[in-house]
């Protein structure tokens, strides 16, 4: 117990240390455009995917349970709705915290007992500044695009099932879908998965850059990234749209 | 051009009798285990010095504490006149730019290059073209005989040329002290000798100050101006090759003249 409080304390320590580095100059403006395309831009295709999948699966529970009510009408602004406020948000904040969480875990754990973590010290490089700084930067900015992508997505995916069950045109379909969001349902939620790739690349990396016992201690490290970031952003979430809803009466984050 | 002069600033700020390394009483524990106990040594400017011992005496972690990797629990580190125990963020820098480290696994970068891997240290603190970095790069992978291994990555190099590829990228920047962890590790006879050759070819020129961790006794015998003895964290002899060999310290005189003894 006591050594997992002391592991709790250590993250968290290391968590404010990126977030101070995240604010404070010399910036890696270079390394950050590699980790955004290493981390948001080859994440895009899957983000895509699943998406689309996510997008039939909920316009088939949806019809499913509107027509009971002979609210069919209603299935693309419902399914909208719930992508946008919170299905796209934790859907891509978990699938993000499998790929890139996985990612940074084994290749800073590897990197830590290669010695090249220390190599970059003795270079004279900010090893925490150009390992961790950098893609916490790249998963703040990266998880909401991806996140919006993924809104897409789903509403693309929605509209591939309709159209297949009643024929709906792509135009009518997309007029319904936008006509009950407003910008309290869209940016809140988006917004706060800028939190989820701040947890995803801090634990990762944090866990990354303690990886001790060789190979078995980095394949260790990735899979605690993918565990603790997918916990952490279940649990973040339910404290993030408590806050949402605090802030932004009208939204549900 | 800008190394050349960087160096000459450098040699000019250096008063002459100041060593390029000094540990002062320095003590490190890990958890219980006490790795180094009030460890005292000067390594003049220019010196070939060497660091003996067995597995486990505290080698790699007193070179560790010269560049910085380690702090000592108690004692000073001083490099070139600069305490590198008490430097942090830019100061510590500013000294490891002096410093050229070849570790003992190499610790290349393995998502980049064998070029990029040497390029990196100019890239980060030269403001050099990518023409003049690329030209100096391959420069010193010539002077390793790795000239034309520029565009491969780490993975695919042999352990004796990846050894190289970091010699190289350690003595990218034109450093003033080269640390070597156990430059024959791993490594064939034949291998070992060609990298005690470019060390002991670097040394010739007296272009640093070249302090060696290893447990070969030919190469430290080559290698070394000066040698010391770790045993239990402590220093247990030091002296010229020559004195190490009859010293009336049994374990050195039985390190001095074991198998790998030339």
């Amino acid at each position: 117990m006591r050594s997992l409080l002391a592991a709790a304390g250590a993250a968290s320590v290391f968590a404010l240390r990126a977030a101070t580095a995240l604010v404070t100059p010399p910036f890696e403006f270079r390394e950050t455009g590699r980790q955004l395309y290493e981390l948001g831009l080859r994440s895009a295709p899957l983000i895509a995917v699943s998406g689309v999948a996510v997008g039939v699966v909920l316009s088939m529970h949806t019809r499913d349970s509107l027509e009971r009510f002979g609210a069919e009408s209603m299935i693309p602004a419902g399914l909208a709705l719930a992508l946008v406020r919170e299905t796209g948000p934790l859907t891509a904040g978990l699938l993000l915290s499998g790929r890139i969480g996985a990612g940074i875990g084994a290749e800073l754990g590897a990197m830590k007992v290669t010695e090249q973590i220390d190599a970059l010290e003795a270079t004279a490089v900010d090893a925490f500044r150009y390992l961790v700084v950098t893609r916490v930067m790249a998963c703040i900015i990266a998880v909401p695009i991806l996140t919006t992508i993924m809104n897409f997505a789903g509403m693309l995916g929605g509209f591939l099932a309709e159209n297949t069950t009643t024929g709906m045109a792509f135009g009518l379909y997309f007029e319904r879908s936008f006509s009950l969001i407003d910008v309290t349902d869209y940016v809140p939620s988006t917004l706060k998965t800028m939190v989820f790739g701040f947890i995803i690349a801090t634990t990762s990396s944090y866990l990354g850059f303690t990886t001790e016992s060789g190979t078995e201690g980095v394949g260790r490290a990735s899979t605690r990234a993918v565990v603790f970031s997918s916990i952490l952003i279940i649990v973040s979430n339910v404290v993030l749209v408590r806050l949402i809803f605090f802030l932004f009466p009208g939204a549900s984050g | 051009m800008q190394l050349v002069r960087e160096r000459a600033d450098f040699d000019q700020a250096q008063r002459p009798d100041t060593p390029a390394v000094r540990l002062e009483h320095v003590s490190k524990s890990f958890g219980a285990r006490q790795v180094l106990d009030d460890v005292s040594f000067d390594v003049p400017a220019g010196c070939g010095f060497v660091i003996l011992g067995r597995s486990g005496s505290g080698k790699s972690v007193t070179l560790r504490h010269i560049v910085g990797l380690v702090r000592p629990d108690s004692g000073r580190v001083f490099v070139h006149g600069d305490e590198v125990s008490t430097l942090s963020g830019v100061e510590l820098s500013r000294v490891r730019r002096h410093i050229g480290f070849l570790f003992q696994n190499s610790a290349l970068f393995d998502s980049i290059s064998v070029g990029e891997n040497v390029a990196f240290p100019l890239r980060r603190h030269t403001k050099l073209s990518d023409g003049e970095i690329r030209a100096i790069a391959l420069d010193k992978l010539e002077a390793v005989g790795l000239g034309r291994e520029y565009d491969k990555m780490p993975a695919a190099l042999s352990g004796g040329m990846r050894k190289r590829a970091g010699l190289a990228r350690a003595l990218a920047l034109d450093p003033r002290l080269l640390l070597v962890d156990e430059p024959s590790a791993g490594l064939d006879p034949i291998t070992a000798d060609e990298i005690d050759t470019l060390l002991a070819d670097l040394k010739g020129r007296g272009r640093a100050t070249l302090v060696v961790v290893t447990h070969n006794i030919p190469s430290a015998k080559r290698l070394g101006d000066w040698l010391i003895m770790l045993h239990g964290g402590q220093i247990v002899a030091e002296g010229t090759p020559g004195d190490l060999a009859r010293s009336s310290h049994e374990l050195v005189r039985a390190f001095m003249n074991s198998q790998n003894a030339g």
